[in-house]
């Protein structure tokens, strides 16, 4: 058995259009796991998740995924990617759009099916996808990350836009298939699916407020859900934001 | 580079155009249109005779630039590009792809075009009409080319389709077609020399007028090729698997 984390990141920095997106996070995720990563919008989950597929120039810091480099060539089949836009052809029709990726990845023939059933897409394998709705249209982007049996699953907000139904069933498939070894990376920007999760990574302005099993994250902010928990560790980082600011500001007005 | 994952690529491409039979037939049907009007404009001069040849040429270079400053600029805004760079694909696979695919439809276009134009419409062309259609197919690849490498610079699409008129018209206008380049101020002469359409146009010239094909051909032909490959070196560079 690999101890060996499927994911590193140590003191990532990311800075974009001069704005210091990621500041110094650092977590390890273990292979066969489920890991969430919660956080407000544009608190730099994306920036983060796309950090770790390797498609973000950063600033500082090391990504390892397999033990490689992220974004290494030798990565490119064993990492599943979903961005929070469904990234696939409109104008072509889902099963053509899964044969294609299928076909990049020299995944075998019958991938495009198969993971069509994992979404629950089966029916519209004939329809083009800029006919689909917008959950549908998500689900034919989760089912092309899934093509190949990747080891290493990215998935940027997969759930959102989907009925109560089928997000059940994606994180049941999720759970399959952690444990089934796959390493998933999972952000949502709802704190109910936290729950699912076996570790959750709580952001908020590109720093990580916390990264622990929800049960522990509940009992050391002595709350009741997580999105108290979250609330009382941002009340928490503010307050300690509130001292360092005041400090800055003395040394600032000090005598150079 | 593979040839299985190349070969994915034009097929994808082309599903994408069946899939849109109305920009199918335009692609066939708006030159041959064009050519019919120029043919009736200038009836009973000399004027076809000499135009409708490099026209033949121009028409695929402009179209394939559109279309594909088009592809490209949604597959960058979609993120279908952005998912395929995190894959096994290679760069040269993508391209050479987009390659084949529009160079298959340019052929259609060019095998059209050219057909209506030395029959129905009585175009006197002296060289073999083979060498016209591989320079008309170039001409597209040229534009195709182009069109991707540019496309990189544009955020909208209102941007890229105004590349049309701002990167193929100045060559439409230097090529030749309107003033012959010999007789073209030094410094547009000097400018007429660096763009790759002129090569194209003196080319389906020189096969209107010449029966046989004389070595300048082949240097034109040479030049054409060349900044193909270069277009398409330059779009190999815009296309980052890492970004901002």
């Amino acid at each position: 058995m690999n101890i060996a984390p499927a994911i590193s990141v140590r003191d990532l920095r990311v800075v974009r259009g001069g704005r210091t997106v990621i500041d110094g996070v650092s977590f390890d995720v273990a292979r066969g796991s489920v890991t969430g990563l919660l956080g407000p919008s544009g608190c730099g989950k994306s920036t983060l998740m796309r950090s770790v597929v390797g498609v973000q120039v950063v600033a500082g810091g090391v990504v390892e995924v397999l033990g490689r480099p992220a974004g290494s060539p030798q990565l490119r089949r064993s990492v599943g990617y979903v961005t929070q836009a469904p990234s696939v052809y409109a104008d072509i029709t889902v099963r053509e759009n899964l044969r294609y990726f299928a076909a990049v990845l020299g995944a075998p023939a019958g991938d495009a099916d198969r993971v069509l059933g994992d979404v629950g897409l089966t029916d519209h394998a004939d329809a083009l996808c800029s006919r689909l709705s917008g959950g549908e249209e998500a689900r034919v982007s989760l089912a092309a990350a899934l093509l190949g049996d990747p080891e290493v699953l990215v998935l940027d907000e997969p759930t959102v836009g989907l009925d109560p139904v089928l997000r059940r069933d994606l994180w049941d498939m999720f759970a399959r298939l952690a444990a089934g070894g796959v390493t998933l990376l999972v952000s949502s920007h709802v704190m109910d699916e936290a729950s699912r999760c076996e570790r959750l990574l709580l952001m908020r302005e590109g720093r990580l407020l916390a990264d622990d099993p929800p049960p522990a994250l509940l009992e050391c902010t002595s709350s009741t859900d997580i999105e108290q928990a979250f609330l009382r560790l941002v009340d928490e980082a503010e307050a300690d934001g509130r001292t360092v600011r005041a400090t800055d500001a003395r040394t600032e007005g000090g005598p150079a | 580079m593979s040839v299985s994952i190349t070969l994915a690529t034009a097929s994808r491409v082309l599903r994408q155009l069946r899939h849109d039979p109305r920009t199918l037939a335009m692609l066939v049907v708006v030159p041959c249109v064009l050519l019919t009007l120029l043919a009736w404009i200038f009836d009973g001069t000399t004027v076809f005779d000499e135009i409708g040849a490099p026209l033949l040429g121009i028409f695929p270079f402009v179209v394939m630039f559109l279309v594909t400053s088009v592809a490209t600029l949604r597959e960058r805004t979609s993120g279908t590009l952005e998912r395929l760079l995190t894959m096994p694909i290679g760069k040269l696979d993508l391209l050479v792809g987009y390659a084949l695919a529009f160079g298959l439809v340019a052929t259609v276009q060019a095998v059209v075009a050219t057909g209506l134009a030395v029959t129905l419409l009585g175009l006197d062309v002296a060289g073999p009409l083979w060498l016209l259609l591989v320079v008309a197919v170039c001409d597209a690849v040229l534009g195709m080319a182009l069109g991707l490498f540019l496309s990189a610079f544009a955020a909208t699409e209102f941007q890229a389709v105004q590349f049309m008129p701002a990167f193929v018209l100045p060559q439409f206008l230097l090529c030749g077609l309107l003033v012959p380049r010999d007789q073209l101020d030094d410094v547009l002469r000097w400018i007429s020399n660096v763009l790759p359409l002129s090569y194209a146009v003196d080319l389906m010239r020189d096969l209107t007028t010449n029966g046989e094909v004389d070595p300048s051909s082949w240097v034109d032909l040479s030049v054409v090729v060349l900044a193909i490959l270069l277009a398409l070196g330059l779009g190999a560079v815009t296309l980052r698997r890492r970004t901002l």
